[in-house]
């Protein structure tokens, strides 16, 4: 019955939602205000009904109503409440549903903004919300329905929607429960994180449409939807952290990327984000690169679009899976139409979109944008390939082929060792123009302290030449962006007769997106540090050895002391628990706990590490296999992983940077960038 | 700096390509024959190894009991003296260019190779024209403009322009 109840209401939700399109478009049309506002309402009411359908689903969930096909696929009575709530986004049907919710929250918040001085935009953000989300409730509705219950006809047991004739309803006694591998805390903030960065960066292509469809080219749109990207783009980019750790911490593969295609669907909106954020400024501050933007953000949405397509239509698995999926073809549709659709409005307002400005120089800032601009798309013209050429050659020659870390790790290590070099060099360029002596004279000054840092790690040990180039780029980076913030505040400090400290702290909070940057800069060079230890230093051994015997890796000693194996009936799992007791050149560090956690209702295993984490190396060990019959000896692996903390420690700097750049102010939609005439010339709805 | 742009161009191109089509280091496996080989010995081939039904899980960290059994493959034939590239055919021959972490570089798979590069080349080709057609564009009043990179950027001027506006407002 409440199952029933709830898929009445996303049914309603869905009704409701194309109202909103339908009535945008005609009070567009009619120029009526009242329409539009119907549209509006329309718009804001599909949060508090999707929050009322998620509402009944998680009733569902937490009370075991295992009739329902999706609670007995996520669920199980053994699971606590907060994993059972959590499921909500553990299965297809409900991710689905979670993606819908997160979407009307973020087209709420954003119609709930004032709109007097950009009336004009908000029936076409509508549309283009709502078009999204109408087309997520459908695949709900028609194909993906979490609330189908279990009837059993003549042909068997099956979910259906609604009550076949002669079904009778299938109540089983235990549900499937979730898969262990998304029990973990990693996994159950990290689709939350990815999917909010996914959804709202459907806000600022919704203003990039109305710009489109309005013939409003100036800059309202970028500097509107400023803030919604950098949130997206924290959003995103914390969603690819979390879920990295959390491949670090339950996957056992003494790694936090495998360049598997799950990662990169996910990371390819993130790189076309990236540029986007990047060269919408060059827009902002020089009125150039118009159309590139529109195609940036363009890319991002369907990007966002195929990321999800490609998670949840099985057509990575083959395109065979593909083609009998029900929603795989729906969603290529969608991505196709919307795509055509922008490509098509651009197309029509491409003459409106000329740049106020010209390029002067190929060294000036601007150009910089534009060569990181180049590196971010080829970086996702490797991923993009390399995720879909073996669904190509499946298509066109029936060979199943693998593309795996090799070519993504050979293909992309140049192209990051470039947008390094870049984020030293283009912060030292003026807009409009550098030269190369000016940009030399800028430039010399952090380049020195900077040469030390390889020669200080190669004494220290690091001896690998890639390695010791990136760990010059990383020292590069810093030392200019900290120069460059050194120089800034000095000059203010002359000027308005500051002290130093007063005159650093003003700078920064004028230029929030600025700093802001710099600190995100920074912290990209912390992971990069990460990245680099595990990349060229990781070291791994592994062995059966017998109690009281030891494994050696890097000056470890690794010796196996004991292992319990117990069942806990109340949470369905059964834990294999060794200790093992670590020393490093004859210095004993501690015990560590590495597991194997076998769950009763999947029959599924995890393997947990025992980790020593410190900046400067971590030591991971596995339990590989541990049999009773021979309870003497157990296999354990072993990785050393050197300097990988620091991509932890970047995170964190990360987020601060983020939160320094995007947190709103005053008026931030208000505040002009660009010392152009368009700051200053009254708009049409000014 | 034409020259210069193309020199850089060509180096790029050309180290891509070699680094695309140019192989990992063969890590060394060879055991003596007869002895049982360690587990380091047989990881450091399944490493490069997929199975067919653990999709992009490589095999030396795959749990599945299928992949152990793979993995005592690995051992029996390291032990009769197999060397790496013999086993990884075996593998190739029995279950298809799937177990591979990379396509092999024959035939229609020269395109997953070939395609970044081109686009690649592509892009910078493009960018570099529209830089030069914008440069051009406005070289007649180029050097009166000319900003000293060494002093500070335009923060000041910004914000100046900041505390105007937000005064006309």
């Amino acid at each position: 019955m409440l199952a029933d109840f709830g898929f009445g209401v996303l049914i309603v939700t869905f009704l409701v939602a194309l109202y909103s399109v339908i009535a945008a478009i005609l009070g567009e049309r009619k120029q009526s205000a009242q329409m539009v506002e119907s549209a509006r309402r329309a718009q804001l009411l599909t949060f508090p009904l999707l929050s009322l359908t998620a509402g009944v689903l998680i009733y569902l969930l937490v009370n075991n109503q295992f009739d329902v096909s999706f609670v007995y696929e996520v669920t199980s009575r053994s699971m606590p409440t907060y994993l059972k709530i959590t499921a909500w986004w553990g299965g297809q049907a409900g991710s689905l549903l979670f993606w819908a919710w997160l979407l009307s929250a973020f087209t709420s918040a954003v119609t709930l903004r004032k709109w007097e001085r950009d009336r004009e935009f908000l029936p076409w953000v509508i549309v283009v919300s709502s078009i999204t989300l109408a087309f997520f409730l459908s695949m709900n509705i028609f194909f993906e329905n979490p609330f189908a219950r279990f009837y059993q006809i003549a042909g068997g047991v099956d979910a259906y929607t609604f009550k076949p004739a002669g079904g009778v309803l299938v109540t089983p006694q235990d549900g499937n429960g979730l898969n262990p591998l998304l029990r973990h805390p990693g996994m159950i903030i990290h689709p939350p994180m990815l999917y909010l960065g996914f959804v709202s960066f459907v806000i600022p292509f919704a203003f990039a449409i109305a710009a489109l469809v309005t013939g409003r080219t100036d800059d309202r749109w970028t500097r509107l939807t400023r803030r919604w990207t950098l949130w997206a783009w924290l959003f995103l980019s914390l969603g690819l952290v979390l879920g990295g750790r959390w491949a670090y911490d339950v996957l056992g593969w003494g790694g936090y990327w495998g360049w598997d295609p799950v990662e990169i669907a996910a990371f390819m909106p993130w790189l076309a984000g990236t540029a986007f954020l990047h060269s919408v400024m060059i827009q902002e501050h020089k009125g150039l690169l118009k159309h590139w933007n529109m195609i940036l953000i363009m890319l991002t949405y369907a990007l966002v679009i195929f990321g999800t397509f490609l998670t949840r239509s099985g057509v990575l698995s083959s395109v065979h899976a593909f083609a009998q999926s029900a929603i795989g073809p729906m969603f290529f549709g969608f991505i196709g139409a919307t795509f055509i659709t922008s490509v098509a409005l651009l197309i029509w307002r491409w003459p409106e979109l000329q740049s106020e400005t010209e390029m002067k120089s190929m060294l000036s800032r601007e150009a910089f944008f534009l060569l990181n601009n180049l590196l971010f798309l080829s970086v996702l013209v490797v991923c993009f390939w390399g995720v879909i050429f073996p669904l190509v050659s499946e298509l066109f020659t029936g060979q199943k082929v693998t593309v795996g870390p090799p070519f993504y790790e050979r293909a992309n290590g140049p192209l990051f060792g470039a947008m390094m070099a870049l984020m030293g060099i283009a912060p030292l360029s003026a807009w409009g123009k550098s030269t190369i002596t000016t940009l030399g004279r800028a430039i010399w000054k952090p380049t020195i302290p900077a040469l030390f840092v390889p020669v200080l790690a190669y004494l220290a040990g690091y001896k690998q030449p890639v390695a010791l180039v990136g760990f010059f780029l990383v020292a590069f980076v810093i030392f200019v962006t900290l120069y460059d913030t050194f120089r800034s505040a000095r000059a203010r400090q002359r000027a308005q007769k500051e002290d130093f400290f007063t005159a650093l702290a003003r700078l920064a909070g004028r230029n929030r997106r600025r700093y802001g940057g710099y600190i995100i800069h920074i912290s990209m060079m912390l992971m990069a540090i990460g990245i680099l230890g595990i990349e060229a230093f990781q070291t791994e051994t592994q062995g059966t050895i017998a109690q009281g015997q030891a494994l050696q890796l890097d000056g470890y000693t690794i010796q196996y002391n004991e292992v319990a194996s117990w069942d806990d009936p109340g949470a369905g799992v059964n834990y294999t628990r060794a200790v093992v007791d670590v020393s490093k050149d004859g210095k004993y560090l501690g015990q560590l706990y590495p597991r194997i956690d076998f769950y009763f209702d999947s029959q599924q295993t995890m393997t947990i590490p025992g980790l020593r984490s410190t900046l400067q190396d971590d030591l991971y060990i596995l339990l590989v296999d541990w049999q009773p019959v021979s309870a003497g000896g157990a296999t354990f692996k072993v990785y050393h992983n050197p300097l990988v903390n620091w991509l932890w420690v970047g995170a964190l700097i990360f987020i601060t940077g983020m939160l320094f750049a995007a947190w709103p102010d005053k008026d931030p939609s208000l505040r002009p960038v660009r010392a152009s005439k368009h700051a200053v010339e009254p708009s049409a709805a000014d | 700096m034409k020259r210069l742009f193309w020199i850089t161009a060509f180096l790029l191109v050309l180290s891509t390509s070699l680094i695309f089509t140019q192989d990992r280091l063969a890590v060394a496996t060879a055991s003596a024959q007869g002895s049982t080989p360690t587990d380091d010995e047989v990881n450091a081939i399944a490493k490069q190894l997929y199975c067919p039904v653990c999709e992009n899980t490589p095999l030396d960290v795959c749990p599945t009991q299928a992949c152990k059994e793979w993995r005592e493959e690995i051992r029996g034939m390291l032990a009769d003296g197999k060397s790496e590239a013999e086993i990884k055919q075996h593998f190739v021959d029995y279950y298809g260019a799937r177990v591979l972490a990379e396509p092999p570089r024959t035939g229609f798979n020269w395109l997953v190779y070939v395609v970044p590069p081109v686009a690649i080349a592509a892009g910078i080709f493009v960018l570099f024209r529209a830089l030069r057609a914008w440069s051009q564009a406005s070289t007649p009043e180029a050097g009166t403009d000319e900003v000293d990179a060494s002093s500070p950027p335009d923060d000041e001027y910004i914000a100046r322009m900041e505390e105007e506006l937000k005064k006309r407002n």
